[in-house]
Formats: structure tokens, sequence, C-alpha cells
């Protein structure tokens, strides 16, 4: 029997796989040379550029830009990847609209910015044919432990290889990525890019991966202190908030871990996905889950966010492409509770007023039908390693990511500064392998 | 509309808007399909003696500067004139005229500097019904190097002489096509004139290698890896042009010489430009290159409207800037403007200050939250900020009233002097 977008209930294959993979496949494509010097061309070039101020690893935007125009595609990858060696992945999750093309002047005169993230992916993917371009320094002898494979992690590794250091990365999971592996959506980082990217990243040398071993489980913080002569802590926020809707009843599930399936799902074809599905939550995880939800073939999207639509941290594209994929999207209210009465499965939600006083749940609710709810209503710090200062639910740091213990930093999501972003978990990484590396040769810092 | 109607050296046209003597005007079929789009005249391309007709490169004969978006900026060429029969030319130019009494059309002569080869073809292009000839002294690649062309061009005697030779055997008006690769351009405009010219052209295109390939380490168009200098022309050129066309119309020697305008004419506003500065009427070649004969629509459509805007007609506009070229020595120095940004246009690129900060008079300040001031007292008013602004109208200039204390000087401004009455000049007459 054949399913479709109307069989009740999770199903896979809702649509042919070549309709799903065409989904997937087709999301932002890559810009032509032809284009790209066209794009290219409408950088003003701006003296101490707002574009640059506002990308928190700092690229030299309007030089790359100009480098692209110029045809040196590869001068221009340079230029951004000694800021940002994810820089092909930030060109493809950035919330730019935010960031550098929020403050691109043109954007100002125009309403129409220079297309940063797109030229950005353009020069980094000629990088990417290419081995990375950063040589090493000479060996320090000094070793330092890197835990977590993400963003953070992998440009604080990169940093401190190039910086003449010994690096292991230690991995919880089966593979190294965090997050540009298993929690973005997939339509954003096709062919493997991800991986790719790691690949070539590593390619610097000095640089021993070793994954499926945790922090807590495998290893604790004291043992790394002993045994590396610096540790950076990129461990992300692997534990997820609870919706509160008591017990999961086969119905609720966390879109972090719909997604890290999907990722790791070679035939898309063969994953569930409910034909009405509920998205709890504003963020681009929900997004990501709704969207995906509705290439699999779901019939029936929503995302509902419990307050106001401007205080949705998605960005505005994100919901622009979300509704543009079918997904609806609802505000103002919050789940109260999950229904099942056989087969059928509903949500609950209570109106919401957000006030002075805070959100207020109304007396009056709806309910939606449900066949699969996904929250994605924020993550949380999983572990938490003896000795260190925890501020906000987060790791407390200071200056570049210095922790409270010597000899230990952390940037990223696990941080206090942690932006739930790309770029920010790299600039954090880059910048403390920096203050590391005073450190490490004997400076004052640590 | 405004009535665009021409009268060139008495050759009428429904519009001052001609093809220039190039490949474009080179048949009949391109000629047709000129005057169908509206040209308002064409020259023909250069007709030779008569003969084994000349013959052209087999590889590229254009080379091209791009702005952006591969933006036709300028166009350099090699080829040389027509490389088909005469006497093909002349039964299309006489089936053409015939069917197009309305348009004008104009055969440009390039043959040796020798009277009775002018005289011969002069002879053979009687009977076509052309309005008029206009003399190729112009062309700097390829017909320069067997005397004829710029050669021509670059010889003020040679130009009077073959120019007398051409009103002797000729009733036509006679059109003398000028090359800018000279220093004085208005020697050559006093020669035709005395030759007996009815008017001149100009400019012709200049000496260029338009880029070289890095990679064959040779100048583009190449031609199996070697490569010739070509003439230049396009939009590039213009204000090389204008400056010409200006310097011919305001001589004591030329002035009142007619003078068609030819040099990156594009839009009506080019055309617009020459005919203020001169020009009767204006020829195009690299926009038809580039875009198609349709180009010259906008053309009409635009210089009408400006007309009618000003109340002006056609003649009222040519010439109209001439009064106002006037040389160095002359200008106001006690005129004073200062830069002025709004703020509220400003889109906070920081161009301007860069610009000044780097390469000008650091009169220019960046405040925080990127606000960008002038500063009065250190403002020269060199117009770079206005220049490379890229907001149209965002950075003026402010006209100091008589009397208004110029903070960069201290002084009052003061009534008109110009460099001839100076005290710093050491030939200053004494002021009245």
């Amino acid at each position: 029997m054949t399913n479709s977008p109307l069989t009740p209930g999770l199903a896979a294959a809702r649509l042919p796989a070549d309709t799903i993979l065409a989904g997937f496949a087709n999301y932002d494509p890559a810009l032509q040379p032809h284009e790209a010097a066209v794009a290219a061309d409408r950088c003003y070039f701006c003296y101490d550029a707002p574009c640059v101020t506002a990308c928190p690893t700092g690229i030299d935007i309007p030089l790359f830009i100009r480098q692209i125009a110029t045809g040196t595609p590869e001068a221009a990858a340079e230029t951004i990847l000694s800021s940002n060696i994810l820089g092909g992945m930030c060109a493809r999750v950035c919330p730019t609209e935010t960031l550098c093309e929020g403050a691109c002047v043109r954007e100002t005169a125009e309403g129409k910015p220079v297309e940063i993230g797109r030229l950005q992916r353009y020069a980094t993917d000629v990088a990417m044919q290419a081995p990375q371009p950063f040589a090493r320094a000479a060996a320090t002898g000094k070793r330092v432990a890197v835990v977590g494979a993400g963003p953070a992690g992998l440009a604080a590794a990169h940093r401190l290889a190039m910086l003449g250091h010994d690096v292991t990365i230690i991995e919880a999971r089966p593979k190294p990525g965090g997050l540009n592996e298993f929690g973005i959506a997939a339509y954003k980082a096709t062919e493997q890019f991800a991986a790719r990217e790691i690949d070539w990243l590593l390619g610097i040398g000095g640089i021993t991966l070793e994954c499926g071993k945790a922090l807590g489980r495998n290893v604790t913080l004291t043992d790394l202190r002993d045994s590396f002569d610096a540790v950076f802590l990129g461990i992300g926020l692997g534990g997820v908030n609870d919706a509160g809707l008591g017990p999961a009843n086969g119905v609720l599930r966390d879109a972090v871990d719909f997604i890290a399936e999907l990722r790791q799902t070679t035939d898309l074809a063969s994953l569930p996905v409910g034909r009405d599905v509920v998205v709890i939550g504003g963020g681009m995880t929900a997004v990501d889950a709704a969207v995906q939800s509705r290439l699999l073939g779901a019939e029936n999207v929503t995302i509902v966010y419990r307050r106001g639509q401007d205080r949705m941290s998605a960005s505005g594209y994100e919901q622009v492409h979300a509704t543009a994929s079918g997904v609806r999207i609802r505000t103002n209210a919050a789940p109260v509770a999950l229904h099942k009465n056989g087969s059928a499965a509903e949500i609950e939600f209570a109106y919401t007023e957000d006030g002075p006083a805070g959100l207020q749940h109304l007396a009056e609710t709806f309910r939606l039908r449900a066949d699969q709810v996904l929250s994605a209503i924020g993550q949380r710090l999983a572990v938490m390693p003896d000795g260190l200062v925890v501020a906000g639910g987060k790791l407390a740091v200071t200056g570049p990511g210095r922790s409270a213990l010597p000899g230990v930093w952390a940037g990223g999501d696990c941080t206090e500064a942690g932006e739930d972003l790309t770029v920010s978990a790299v600039a954090q990484g880059r910048d403390a392998a920096e203050d590391m590396h005073i450190y490490l040769m004997g400076g004052e810092n640590g | 509309m405004a009535d665009l109607r021409s009268n060139f050296v008495g050759i009428k046209s429904p519009n001052p808007f001609w093809l220039a003597s190039a490949p474009p005007t080179d048949k009949e079929y391109n000629v047709r399909r000129a005057y169908e789009a509206g040209w308002g005249g064409v020259v023909w391309k250069t007709l030779g003696a008569e003969g084994p007709p000349v013959v052209n490169v087999n590889g590229p004969r254009y080379g091209v500067v791009h702005g952006a978006d591969r933006r036709v900026l300028g166009l350099n060429n090699i080829e040389l004139i027509t490389d088909r029969p005469l006497e093909v030319n002349l039964r299309e130019i006489k089936q053409v005229k015939r069917d197009w009494p309305d348009r004008a059309l104009v055969i440009s002569l390039m043959v040796p500097c020798e009277e009775e080869s002018w005289k011969s073809i002069l002879a053979a292009i009687e009977d076509t019904g052309a309005d008029g000839v206009e003399l190729n002294f112009g062309c700097p690649h390829g017909m320069s190097e067997r005397g004829m062309g710029s050669a021509v061009g670059q010889v003020p005697e040679y130009i009077e002489m073959v120019t007398r030779w051409v009103k002797q055997y000729s009733r036509m008006p006679c059109i003398v096509k000028l090359t800018p690769n000279i220093t004085d351009v208005r020697k050559p405009a006093e020669a035709a004139k005395r030759g007996g010219a009815d008017a001149v052209s100009l400019i012709n295109t200049i000496n260029s290698i338009t880029s070289v390939d890095l990679d064959l380490f040779a100048p583009e168009p190449t031609i199996d890896g070697k490569g010739a200098h070509g003439g230049y022309c396009g939009p590039a050129v213009k204000p090389i042009a204008l400056n010409m066309v200006a310097e011919i119309a305001r001589s004591a020697e030329t002035r009142g010489l007619p003078i068609s305008g030819i040099g990156g004419v594009t839009t009506w506003r080019d055309a617009a430009e020459f005919l203020a500065l001169g020009a009767g009427n204006v020829q195009v070649c690299t926009a038809a290159m580039t875009y198609g004969f349709k180009v010259v629509q906008e053309m009409i459509s635009g210089l009408g409207q400006y007309l009618d805007e000003k109340e002006i007609t056609l003649n009222d506009l040519i010439g109209r800037a001439v009064p106002n070229v006037t040389d160095w020595q002359y200008l106001n120095l006690n005129y004073v403007t200062k830069a002025q940004i709004d703020q509220d246009m400003c889109i906070k690129c920081g161009r301007c200050y860069a610009a000044c900060e780097d390469t000008s008079h650091q009169a220019i300040a960046m405040l925080p939250g990127r606000v960008f001031e002038v500063k009065d007292d250190e403002c020269v008013a060199c117009n770079l900020c206005v220049d490379v602004c890229p907001v149209e109208d965002c950075i003026t200039m402010r006209e100091l009233p008589l009397g208004e204390v110029d903070p960069r000087t201290g002084s009052k401004v003061a009534a008109f002097a110009n460099w001839t009455t100076h005290p710093n000049n050491p030939l200053a007459k004494a002021a009245e």
C-alpha cells in the first residue's frame, strides 16, 4: 500500500522518494560565476564597514567581495577562512538578515543588501576544492584537549593546531560536527557538507579526533586537566527542556532528536512523519523541524509559539521560508495538554497574553489534531563538570572564554556567552584558542 | 513633443541622431534597419578607392573595457574601412537613399592623398543621391600606416589640401572628420575651415590597447599571439570628445564652424551635452553596437522631453553652454562652497570619509554612530566626497554668499576676482 500525505498517523514515504530528494536539494542554490560577479559589484567597499562589525567572527567582508569581483575567489576564501574556518557552513546557516546583511548600507539605501551570505558560499565552495590553506606553526610541544567536535570545538582545535599545538578532540557522538552534523536542517547543508567541511578542516594536521568518548561518562575534566596542558570545552547543550505535557504517548518527541535522526538517515523516504504535525517553539529548530516535516510529506504542519510573532527567535527570513513551505505559524498559544482518544491525538493550547506581568494563560483554549508533536522549546546543559561555575544555566566565562578553573576555557552554546549561532560559537572557539596560546606559551593569562 | 528636425549644413534629417561611419553602416541591410528603428541619418562606412578591396583580420576585431555587470564602457577596434567592392556599396547607397529620401545619408571617404584619387572617388559617388561626404581623416589603425586616415588628420596642411580638392570637385556638403590623436584639435579644425569644409565631425577613435591577456602576454584583441593598437570609443571617451568639441566651438578661429559631435553618445543626455557644447548634431556608434539600433528611440523621446521641459528649441540648445566654457585663469577664485551631508539621506557607507581622510583634506569627521559631518574649517570644496558618494544628492555643495566668513580662511567671501588680478600672480594686472 502506498502512503500519501493523507495517510493517518505516523507514516514513511508519504511522497515519492525523488520528490522528497528534490525538496531537500532545492534550497538556496549556489551562485553561478556571473551571478557572483553581479552580486559582488554591488558592494560599496564601505569604510570600517558595518557588515564587518555585525559579523561575530569579524570577517573582512568588503575585502573578500572585492576579491570575488576581481576574479580571485581563492583569495576571497582565505580572507573569510582566516577569520572563520567554518565560513562555508556559516554561509549556509547564518541568519545574515540579522547580521551582516542586516547592517549592509544597501539595506538602508534600497532594502536590498549585498548578498553577503551567498557570496561567502561562492568563495568558500571554491576553496573547498583544494586543501585547507593554512600551515601549522613550529610545534610547541603543548597538548590541548578539546571537548566537543561542534563549531566551537572545531574552530578552537583548528586555531590551536595552526599555532603549533597538538590537539585531541573528544566527541560523545559517533561522528563530529555537533549541530552542523546533527542539528541543522538537511536542506541547508546538502551533499554531506558538514562532514566534508570537517575532513577539509582536519587537513591542517595535528588534530586527533576521538569519537564516542563523552565527558562525565568516559573521562572527567580532572583526567583531562591532568593529561593535557589546557582544555577547551565546547560541549553544547545536550539536554532538552521539557514541554510539561506528561508522558510522550508515542506522539510527543523532541525536535532535536527528530532532526538528528533525519540528518543521519540516508533514505529520507524511510522516515516516518505524521499527517498532522504540531511543532512547539519559536526558534530556528522549530522552523527546521516544521519545514522538514512538510518536505517529508506531512499534510498539515503548524508551528505554535507561546508569545507574539515579534518575539520568535527564528529570523524573519526563516519564518517566510516556513510559511512558503506550507507551514502555518500560530502565536500567543501555549500547550497545556495532550489528548489521545484511540488513534486520534490532539494537543490543547491555551491562548496567551504577553503583558508587563509576564506571559498569562487565558481561560480559553483550542485543540489541534496531532499525530506528531515536536517540542523545540530550548536546550540546556546536559553535563556539569566539577569545579565550574554556572550562570543562567550555562557555564560562566570571562573574557575570551576563560572558565573558573585555570587552564580550562569554554565556548559556544554551553557558555553564558553562547548565542545559539554557529558563527558565534566559531568566534568564541577561535578567540579562546588565541587566549590559550598566550597561556600555553607562558603569557599572563589563564 | 518638441520638434527634433535637424538641418546640418543643409542636410536635413528628422532628428539630430546619426549613425557614425562604422561597422553598423557598412551595408544596405543594416542601414535599412537603422532607418526603420528611427535613426535620423547615417554616415555610410568609409569607402576606399576603386580596385581590390581592403582586407580585414580574421581574428577578433574588438576589444572591450567592462564596467559593472559587463556593461560596455569602452570599445576598441582594428577593423579597416569597408572591405566590400566599391560598386556594391554605391549601388546599395543609391537604392537606400531612393527608398528613404527623408533620412540623411552621408558617405565617408578615404583614398590616398592624391588629387586624382579624390577626384575619381567623388565622380564615382556623384549620382548616388547621397546628401554629403565625410572625409575620414581619423581612423588611427591600419589605414594610417598607409598614409591615410589619422596620418592625414595629424597634418593640418594635408587636411586643408584634401578638403580644397573635395570642394573643388564636388558640390556636396563636406564634413571633415578629425582625429583626437593630436595635441591641439583646433589646428586641424582650422585647416579644414581654411580648405572650405562645411563642417567638422569629431572625435574619431583614440589610439588604445584595451587590455593585456595575462596568459598570452599580448594586447587584446589578440591575433595569433600579437596585437596592434586599435581605436577606442564608447562612453569612456565622451569627456575627451566633449572637450575637443568645446575647444573648436569657442575658438575665435573656428567659431561658427558647424560640428557633428561624436564620442560615447549613449543616451539623450549625452547627446544634449554635445549639442550644448556646440555640436549641431551627434553621431553614434558604440551604443548601437552594444544595444542595437533601438536605442535611438530613447534618445528621441528623452531629448524631446528635455526640450519641452526647458521650453526651448533644438536650435536654442545648440551651443548654449559654449559661453560658459572658459580658461582656468578666468574662474572666480572668490567663489566659496562647502560640502554638506544630508543626514537623512546618508546610508553611512563612509566612502566620503575614507576619500577625504586618506586622499584629500581631512575635512570630514566620523562621529559615534557612523555619523559623517563636514568640517567647514578644513573643507576646500574639492567635491571628491560628492563624487564618491553612492547616493545621488546626499552630499551637495553650499555656496557661501558674499560677506559670509569662510571658516577655513577666516575671511569674508569677497566679490568676483580671478587669477589675472590675483596678488600671487606675477603677471597680474592691477585690479580695477
